[in-house]
């Protein structure tokens, strides 16, 4: 989630990234899939800014966002 | 309808199989139909067959496409002569403001690409994209830069681009957005690939486009040109008749 939150704040600043709302739902590290909330209006600026991530924790990675939905029963239900 | 996407600008070694097999691999994983990865002025026809023949493995459609920085006018007449017929996108570097301009006025160039990060060696202003909006001339934005850069340098370019796409939807010039990348931990999806857009100032459906719709109307508006049939644009032969 640090990964996240430095993207965000990378991009938006603290001011933008405190707008995103954003919190960690879901983590399964054996999948390595994780879930996060943010809000439907900073949507957009959230998966920019996950798209540009390179690295965590000093290691090459990339994120990407696999499904979007407005609620959780829907997202799991989904994927 | 399901969108098709396509991701025009794979920087990869042709001569670097590996590499490029695995490049190759992860854009079908990840829902690209159609990839492209340039080939420089010269480039030999086994390669071309090589690479399609990977591609048509992996369940992609390769899209034969040549980047050429010309070092003048004539230069680039000369490299225009040569390639158009035989690859299936252009794409001109332009690093020159002349050369951009000789660029986009041309209806040969199907791509101009500005990959200077410096503001003043940027020449996709409004004389150029009234140039380019006559000649029909994509411009191609590739998202590499910023996911590498931070801080000052990436704020610059994301202002750059701003002003360039609002410059673009103003003359009506189509948008392409490519990765640019060489490194698999760079590749996004292509919906991934289409949010960054918005960094710039695209909004959802036409980050989308310039993923989907954009680059393959130049693909598929360059079959048709290429194929025999064609003999100017909106004339082609439907029938051959005999002389009585």
């Amino acid at each position: 989630m640090d990964a996240v939150w430095g993207a965000v704040t990378k991009l938006y600043g603290e001011v933008g990234a405190s707008l995103t709302g954003l919190s960690m739902i879901n983590c399964d590290s054996a999948r390595k899939v994780f879930v996060v909330r943010t809000s439907l209006a900073t949507l957009s600026s959230v998966r920019a800014s996950l798209a540009t991530i390179t690295s965590v924790a000093g290691v090459q990675a990339s994120v990407h966002v696999l499904v979007v939905s407005g609620t959780l029963k829907a997202l799991f239900s989904n994927f | 309808m399901k969108r098709t996407f396509a991701d025009l600008h794979l920087r990869v070694n042709p001569k670097d199989h590996d590499a490029t097999q695995r490049l190759i691999n992860k854009a079908a994983k990840f829902g690209y139909h159609f990839v492209s990865v340039p080939f420089a002025a010269e480039f030999s026809e086994s390669q071309l067959v090589d690479l399609k023949n990977a591609c048509s493995q992996a369940g992609l459609d390769f899209v034969s496409r040549a980047d050429f920085k010309p070092r003048n006018q004539e230069d680039l007449m000369r490299f225009l002569r040569k390639f158009r017929r035989k690859l299936e996108v252009i794409c001109i570097i332009c690093d020159d403001k002349e050369i951009a301009r000789q660029a986009a006025k041309d209806r040969r160039v199907d791509l101009l690409n500005f990959p200077s990060l410096d503001y003043h060696r940027r020449f996709f202003d409004r004389a150029e994209a009234e140039l380019a909006s006559c000649s029909q001339t994509a411009l191609e934005v590739d998202i590499k830069p910023l996911m590498i850069m931070e801080g000052p340098p990436r704020v610059r370019l994301l202002s750059s681009l701003r002003r360039e796409v609002a410059i673009a939807r103003e003359f009506h010039i189509p948008i392409v957005v490519s990765s640019g990348v060489g490194e698999e931990h760079l590749m996004r999806m292509p919906r991934n690939l289409a949010s960054v857009a918005y960094l710039f100032g695209l909004n959802e459906t036409e980050a989308l486009d310039a993923v989907s719709t954009n680059p393959i109307a130049i693909i598929v508006q360059n079959w048709e040109k290429m194929s025999s049939a064609f003999i100017a644009p909106g004339i082609s032969v439907l029938k051959e008749g005999q002389d009585p």
